[in-house]
Order: C-alpha cells, then structure tokens, then sequence
C-alpha cells in the first residue's frame, strides 16, 4: 500500500459511501419513521417491532442477503452491481434505514401527545403539523441521523461481501484495516484504525455542534 | 337564523365506544360573548371544545359556524377561524416571538405583518420583555400569557379556552383573568371558556352554560343561573345546598 494519496482515496470512498447510506436512510427513515409515530393502522405494532428488530441486524447477514440478490446468478444479477460501490451503499443503507426508522418514530413518540392537537388548534395543515413536530424533535432526530451514521461508517462485514474490498475500487477504511491485520502490517492497520475513528469523530462532533445550537 | 349567533349547536351527540360522552340538544354562541361552560371533571365539557376545534368528531347534530354547516369547509380551513388555548401552554422549543409567531405562520402571513403583530401582542398580554427569550425557560404564569398572545394574534373569530388557568397557583391565575378579560371584551372575541372552576368562570362569562352527567343542562347569564338552578343537581353543584 502506498502512502498516503491511496489512504486519501481509500477515506474519501468511505467517507461518500457511509454518507450517501445515511441521506437514503434519512430520506427513507424520516417519512417512515413519522408515519410509525403518528399513524394509526392495522400492523402498526408490528411494523414497529419489525423496525426494532432490524435496528440489530447484523452486517454479514445483510451483506449475505444483498450478495445473494446482487450475484450474477440472482434476481439483479444483470445489473451488474455486486463488487460495486453501489452494492455496498445498497448494504449500508439496509443496515441504518432501520435505526434512522426506529429512532425517528421513538423521537416522534416521546413528544407531548397534546402537541398535535395544540398545532391544529392554531390552524396547521397536516405538512405543517409535521414540520412543527420535527423542529419539535430535532435534537433526536439528530441522533438518529448520528446513529445511522455510525452503524455503517464502522461496518466491514456487508462491505466486505458485496464490495469485495477491490484495491482503488471498492476498498473502504474497515475492509482496509482487515486486510493490513491479515498480512500482519499492523502499524498500517493501527494508522487506519486511527484515521476512521478521527473521522467518525469529527462527523459526530458536526452533528453534536447543530443539535445543541442554542443549548445551554 | 340568528345573525347575532357565531355558532349554533343543534341535537349533537357525540360518542365514546358505545358510551355518550356529551349531548348537546341547543346551544348558541353570540358574537362577541364569552360563554363559560362549567361542570364537574368528566362532564364533558372539555369534549364540547374539542368537537368545536373540529379536533373530535360528533356523531350526530349539527354547528353552523356564521349560519352555515361548518362540515362544508376542510378542517384546515375550518380551524383557521379558530385558535385553541389548552390547560398547559404547550409552547415549543422555540423562542418566545417564534411560538407567538407560529399561527401567522401557518396562515402564510407576511414577515413584515409578523414584525408588527407580535410585538404588539406581547405588550397586550404584559410580556413583552420575554420576546427573545426561550419558551422553556419561562414560568408557569409567564408561558400562559405567551400561550393567550400566540391565539389572540390570529384574532380568531371563536377562542376556544380549555382550562386554561386551572394549572396556575391562584395570585398568578387571578392577575392574568384581571388582564385577559379587557383585552377580549375591547376585541370582542367570541370565547368558549371551559372550567370546572365556578368563580373563574363567573369573572370572565358574559353568559354560563352548565354541562353536567355528558349533556348540556342549563344556559343563561350568571346571576340567572345561581338564582334559579333548574333542579337540584344543579343547585348541589352551584354549592346552593
């Protein structure tokens, strides 16, 4: 491994990867998560506990089920996707939607029930009753986004499986950081090890620094 | 039809499961009348507002809001004439001019019309000097005034008040009736005022409506109503016997 424009290569992927996973999640999780919060259907418990229980699922077992659908022999074989960057964003995103999801609903779920109807008593259409909801929860959903992140910016499994941790391709900070272990560099694997928990750091502090604006 | 009449309530019913929570046979809201509606805890009275917020929905009856059946218009545009002030604030994480702001919000108002509606708005309710400040770190008595100031911004044409008193310690709740009752009768701003709480209700009401077991029992100015209860429930709960 040469230093350090690969690691520069190597992080930037990730980095855009994991970030990509956590807006879809988001874009995915948000409107879900509100509907499991604030809806009223038949299943909604269900639906729930099938959201909890995906908050722990575990990568390799997503990254075995994204494999098996993205294999050349499998239903989206033809697309061509497995070993790609996209597969493992697909992966990523399966493993934090259900966190954004679940965390989304239980922020919307912790607001003073009384909120809503104190929305529409000042004359709120259902988007605005929402959007005040959000901005209500925003310091938790904050979280969840945080939370999405961090599920899959540490993930190596699924992205080992359906990346296939190509060199310059499909190589991200966590499948590197195996692979120096496996051929005994540790100091590299250390330095990688390092820079990933630098980077979650500094995303986490982002986020942190937005959710308590205005905080005392 | 009475044009004096803001709303008019006709054989409303409205239900729990199998069970009648509050039947309403007639009742009429003036404009421009406070009407207190007073009963025991449970009686109903809270359902009553809640079904005229359009935030329940009856059963059975009528309400013509200005002569016509309020079930025509959607509930947005429904609820926009009227503006809703519960037992707690309620107020959001926000600062003070931005939870007072927020109905105008909701009807599109202009930022310029902001600008000049909650400052004034504050001043009426004695509060002006908390406009930056954060909601949640307002007392009681302080939050309830920014509460009245975030509805009676939108100068609704019915204020739906819903114990909106009740959870203040007396000397607080006592001052902000003193300022309230001014402020809506120079506005004239038609009100519901839901208490359990017979002196509050009488201080604010132009007329009182006595909701007692879920049904509307007795209608009529205070002095009428203390005076001459209809039976002896009613003289029990009015504290005659």
């Amino acid at each position: 491994m040469t230093f350090p424009p690969e690691i520069f290569q190597i992080t930037l992927l990730s980095l855009q990867i994991s970030a990509l996973a956590t807006g879809i999640s988001l874009l995915i999780g948000l409107p879900l998560g509100t509907l499991l919060a604030l809806g009223k259907f038949w299943g909604r418990s269900f639906f729930l506990s099938i959201v909890n229980t995906g908050m722990g699922l575990p990568p390799v077992v997503v990254g075995l089920f994204v494999a098996m659908m993205l294999w050349r022999s499998g239903p989206f074989g033809d697309m061509n996707l497995i070993y790609t960057p996209t597969a493992i964003i697909i992966a990523q995103t399966v493993i934090s939607a259900p966190v954004v999801i679940g965390l989304t609903s239980a922020a919307l779920q912790s607001l003073d029930p009384r909120l809503r109807l104190q929305l529409y008593g000042l004359g709120a259409s259902r988007w605005q009753m929402i959007w005040a909801l959000w901005r209500e929860a925003r310091l938790p959903l904050l979280a969840a986004l945080m939370a999405g992140f961090g599920s899959v910016i540490s993930e190596v499994g699924a992205s080992m499986m359906v990346g296939g941790n190509i060199r310059y391709q499909t190589r991200v900070l966590t499948t590197a950081i195996v692979l120096e272990t496996g051929k005994g560099n540790f100091e590299i694997a250390l330095a990688l090890g390092v820079l990933l928990l630098l980077i979650t750091f500094l995303v986490n502090w982002a986020l942190t620094w937005i959710q308590q604006r205005g905080e005392e | 039809m009475n044009d004096k009449n803001l709303i008019t309530i006709k054989n409303l019913l409205v239900k729990r499961g199998n069970k009648v929570v509050l039947r309403v046979n007639e009742l009429f809201i003036k404009r421009g009348e406070i009407l207190s509606v007073v009963g025991p805890n449970g009686a109903g009275k809270s359902t009553l507002l809640l079904t005229l917020a359009r935030l329940l929905k009856p059963n059975a009856g009528q309400i013509l809001f200005n002569g016509n059946p309020a079930q025509k218009e959607s509930d947005t545009a429904y609820r926009r004439k009227i503006a809703l002030v519960m037992q707690d604030p309620l107020l959001f994480d926000l600062s003070v001019y931005k939870n007072v702001a927020l109905g105008l919000e909701f009807r599109g108002a202009s930022k310029s019309e902001i600008q000049e509606k909650v400052p004034l708005w504050l001043e009426r309710l004695g509060v002006a000097n908390l406009t930056e400040r954060r909601a949640k770190k307002l007392s009681g008595g302080e939050a309830q005034r920014i509460s009245l100031a975030r509805a009676l911004i939108l100068e609704p044409e019915l204020l739906l008040l819903d114990e909106s008193f009740s959870a203040l310690d007396p000397p607080t709740r006592a001052n902000l009736l003193d300022d309230l009752k001014p402020l809506l009768k120079n506005n004239a701003t038609t009100t519901l005022f839901v208490t359990h709480d017979l002196h509050e209700a009488r201080k604010l009401a132009t007329r009182m409506a006595i909701i007692m077991k879920n049904s509307l029992r007795q209608v009529g100015n205070a002095n009428e109503i203390f005076e001459a209860p209809i039976d002896e429930d009613m003289a029990h709960f009015l504290g005659k016997i």
